[in-house]
């Protein structure tokens, strides 16, 4: 998850060409191959699959899509989804709102679901919405210790570090070090709360606002509030 | 104890390496196992609880595995398991018979309306709730569910038997220990509970720390 991103373009189209001669040998080979008489009662399915994870994937849509399953475009619309509609601009605009509005701040904090919603921020895995506000005295932090847990209709999919062993396993133990991989230091009498998502409930922090922004406009505020920052291992107005 | 994947508070996983705003798929398969992913499940052989456990099942795999390979492995798994595929069609033995869960198949045209519209699991059914916030609780110990013996469950290792103060109600929200099992939604009430960090840890970072889990009814005792 953690690759090394230097020369990520050209390596991911060598990659992108090499697996598309390995799809075509792998169905050329599969045709031939014999049915597999005996599963073990212990072995997963997904054994059975070939090696390579990008094969893996291509090898089940296969799969799927012969059977009349899955339709390519619905998979495509997805990932478009993802990548150009939803992110974390949503929450972003969230944020400045509550900056800017006291009205909205005092709505987003009493019923933060039927708040985001009145703007269209709803869908999967946001069905449940909490927002918490950092102040001098306290820093939120989320996390989700078994799984991914992350509020998709506000910030979109979650980033590789948050899905990471390493954050999962860290968030909840020694905050402060985390923060510090991030290159945050919080003032020495900033305590922290730390959210792990264990249930259905979605947290969306909303990060102090920075000094020196009063004549801003709500776009502008936007700007200032980074992904991470509604995580809480950012200080908005300074984007990792 | 539960499962490979509970690993709150765990050491030696070395540092967090921040990724780029802006990035959504460090690579083109991982969008795409993602996305069938969630297209698998639109043709409503299981629920989310099913699929997270699925994905906690994976054995030796969920270390070996990258985030999206687990993904991808436990819907295989699923595919196989609830016979909508048979295990020899994942081996590239595939027919090109019609399914009979085919007019199930999420459309292109109907991706953006399913992802807006969303799982709620908020439900009228199921007890009252009988703590109040400011209320001292006790998780219950051990972690593991109380349903299915290495079942799954959302009690987190590390606040097995740990005392903290409830801070809010989230109202009656299905318990997935039940749902991920087919024992049905028996919603509960769930709780945001505060525990201090110096009644999970050690040596707590600061005194005035804390860690707040959401927790189910029936994993609370009072205190």
């Amino acid at each position: 998850m953690q690759d090394c991103r230097a020369g990520q373009e050209s390596f991911a189209a060598l990659r992108q060409g090499h697996m598309d001669a390995r799809v075509d040998r792998w169905e050329t080979s599969v045709q031939s191959a014999p049915m597999p008489h005996d599963h073990s009662g212990d072995a997963h399915p997904h054994s059975l699959l070939p090696s390579d994870p990008a094969l893996r994937v291509k090898a089940l849509e296969t799969v799927l899509v012969r059977r009349g399953l899955v339709d390519p475009a619905a998979l495509d619309a997805i990932i478009d989804t993802y990548e150009n509609k939803i992110g974390p601009k949503n929450g972003a605009d969230v944020v400045a709102r509550a900056w800017s509005d006291p009205g909205f701040r005092a709505d987003l904090l009493a019923d933060a679901t039927a708040t985001v919603s009145a703007l269209g921020y709803y869908g999967r895995q946001g069905e449940h919405i909490v927002a918490v506000e950092n102040t001098p005295e306290t820093h939120n932090m989320v996390v989700c210790t078994l799984c991914s847990c992350y509020p998709w209709p506000l910030l979109g999919i979650p980033p590789a570090w948050y899905k990471s062993d390493a954050y999962r396993a860290r968030a909840v133990r020694e905050p402060r070090k985390v923060l510090a991989d991030f290159g945050v230091a919080l003032p020495p009498d900033t305590a922290v709360r730390v959210w792990d998502s264990t249930a259905e409930v979605r947290y969306l922090v909303i990060p102090m606002r920075p000094e020196g922004t009063d004549g801003l406009s709500r776009e502008e505020l936007a700007a200032l509030v980074s992904r991470d920052s509604m995580i809480g291992t950012a200080l908005a107005g300074a984007a990792a | 104890m539960t499962r490979v994947h509970d690993m709150g508070g765990r050491f030696g996983d070395g540092p967090v390496i921040p990724d780029p705003e802006g990035e959504v798929f460090h690579d083109d398969w991982h969008g795409r196992a993602l996305a069938l992913t969630l297209a698998a499940g639109a043709l409503g052989q299981w629920n989310l609880d099913i699929s997270r456990h699925a994905r906690e099942r994976l054995g030796p795999d969920y270390n070996r595995f990258s985030y999206y390979e687990k993904w991808i492995a436990a819907t295989a798994d699923l595919l196989v398991e609830n016979g909508v595929l048979d295990a020899s069609e994942l081996t590239g033995d595939a027919t090109d018979a019609p399914h009979p869960l085919a007019a199930r198949k999420l459309a292109a045209e109907a991706v953006s309306s399913a992802l807006s519209r969303g799982g709620p699991v908020d439900r009228d059914a199921g007890p009252a709730p009988i703590f109040q916030p400011g209320q001292a609780v006790l998780v219950r110990r051990p972690a593991d569910s109380q349903l299915v013996e290495g079942g799954h469950t959302r009690l987190p290792a590390y606040a097995a038997g740990a005392r903290g103060k409830v801070l809010r109600c989230h109202g009656n929200h299905i318990l997935p220990d039940a749902h991920a099992h087919g024992l049905g939604e028996a919603p509960e009430p769930v709780y945001a509970v505060a525990f201090p960090a110096s009644e999970l840890w050690a040596h707590p970072e600061h005194p005035r720390d804390e860690v707040v889990i959401d927790l189910w009814q029936s994993y609370l005792t009072a205190a």
